[in-house]
């Protein structure tokens, strides 16, 4: 299926979820009714299949999260409550298309390369296995704006990796590389720059040697969803979103002329 | 351990490889992104490269405001 922002096909039990919106697949209206599109088609996809790989066909990275322009502009164009009414639809939607994601008896893989950031890594993070390239940079900077993720990232996060590197990731904004995303236990294979697609292929290859009912097991016992924070993650999305601070933040993001304007 | 000099000529070597501006055109104090012409994604980029060049962790607020090799090369320094 041949979508704007995001497209996918089977080849050889293997479904490849691409992300192809330029610049760099900001995370839009867009891309989550495409996404929701092929979610809708999952239950059928999976039943010739044994894994699932997200990957980026843009040269910038994986993704560079949502689209703050067009959060921006609809919210500034209401008045508060319908601005949060939107935003709030707009995250209970994108979280039930991640969590089924999530819930798939398929192992899925993340294919990453260079900018993969807030929504993307989100988008990464509901994925069973992250393979990653040398160019790859994670981050989570949405406090600059005012905000916390919102796309489930810190429950996913927590699934997967200890308390403390999730503060420096949250509280300070920084960004890291695939090196250390590998360290801290976030990343399972870091290849060369260009290799994550191709590795993806051959780990995906692996995984059809497994019995299917054996591996959706073992995944469901070992991944738990954590249902509960991430419903508490929009509320404290919102409850934020309303603060005067976070219009202006992203105000000054999308009009900055700033050559490093993901710094917090 | 490299020296302060090391460490600036290593990171100009570097730069002018990665982006295709002859050598000889980089100096010390140039504002980098004017002379490279990047932007945010390509500094990025060029963080990642020193920070696996290096060895190295760079946290992005370390190099805000930081503009030229010089100064680049001793926020580098400073860490290896």
């Amino acid at each position: 299926m041949k979508n704007q922002a995001i497209s996918w096909e089977v080849k050889d039990g293997v479904i490849e979820l691409r992300l192809h919106r330029a610049p760099s697949n900001e995370l839009g209206s867009l891309s989550l009714q495409e996404l929701e599109q092929f979610v809708a088609v999952l239950d059928d996809l999976e039943r010739e299949s044994h894994a699932l790989i997200i990957h980026s066909q843009m040269s910038s990275g994986f993704c560079a999260g949502a689209d703050l322009r067009e959060l921006q502009e609809r919210s500034s164009a209401m008045q508060t409550p319908r601005a949060l009414e939107g935003v709030r639809g707009f995250l209970e939607r994108i979280h039930r298309a991640l969590n089924r994601i999530d819930a798939s008896p398929l192992t899925t893989i993340a294919s990453v390369h260079g900018v993969t950031f807030g929504g993307g890594l989100e988008l990464a993070l509901v994925c069973d296995l992250i393979i990653a390239d040398k160019t790859t940079r994670f981050a989570f900077p949405e406090l600059r704006l005012g905000l916390i993720p919102g796309f489930g990232g810190i429950p996913r996060l927590k699934r997967d990796v200890g308390n403390a590197v999730i503060r420096d990731l949250l509280l300070t904004g920084r960004s890291f590389n695939a090196t250390k995303a590998q360290q801290i236990g976030l990343v399972s294979q870091v290849v060369a720059e260009g290799e994550a697609l191709r590795t993806a292929r051959a780990t995906a290859a692996q995984l059809a040697k497994f019995d299917r009912y054996t591996a959706a097991t073992a995944k469901r016992f070992i991944k738990p969803i954590p249902y509960d924070e991430l419903k508490r993650e929009i509320d404290i999305f919102c409850d934020l979103f309303s603060r005067p601070a976070v219009q202006q933040g992203l105000k000054k993001f999308v009009e900055s002329k700033d050559a490093q304007p993901y710094l917090p | 351990m490299p020296t302060a000099e090391q460490t600036l000529d290593e990171i100009l070597n570097l730069a002018a490889a990665h982006f295709k501006v002859p050598r000889e055109k980089l100096s010390p104090d140039d504002d980098f992104f004017k002379t490279l012409g990047i932007d945010s994604l390509q500094t990025l980029d060029l963080l990642t490269k020193l920070e696996n060049h290096f060895r190295v962790e760079l946290p992005d607020y370390e190099l805000q405001g930081v503009n030229d090799f010089r100064t680049l090369a001793s926020k580098i320094q400073v860490r290896l």
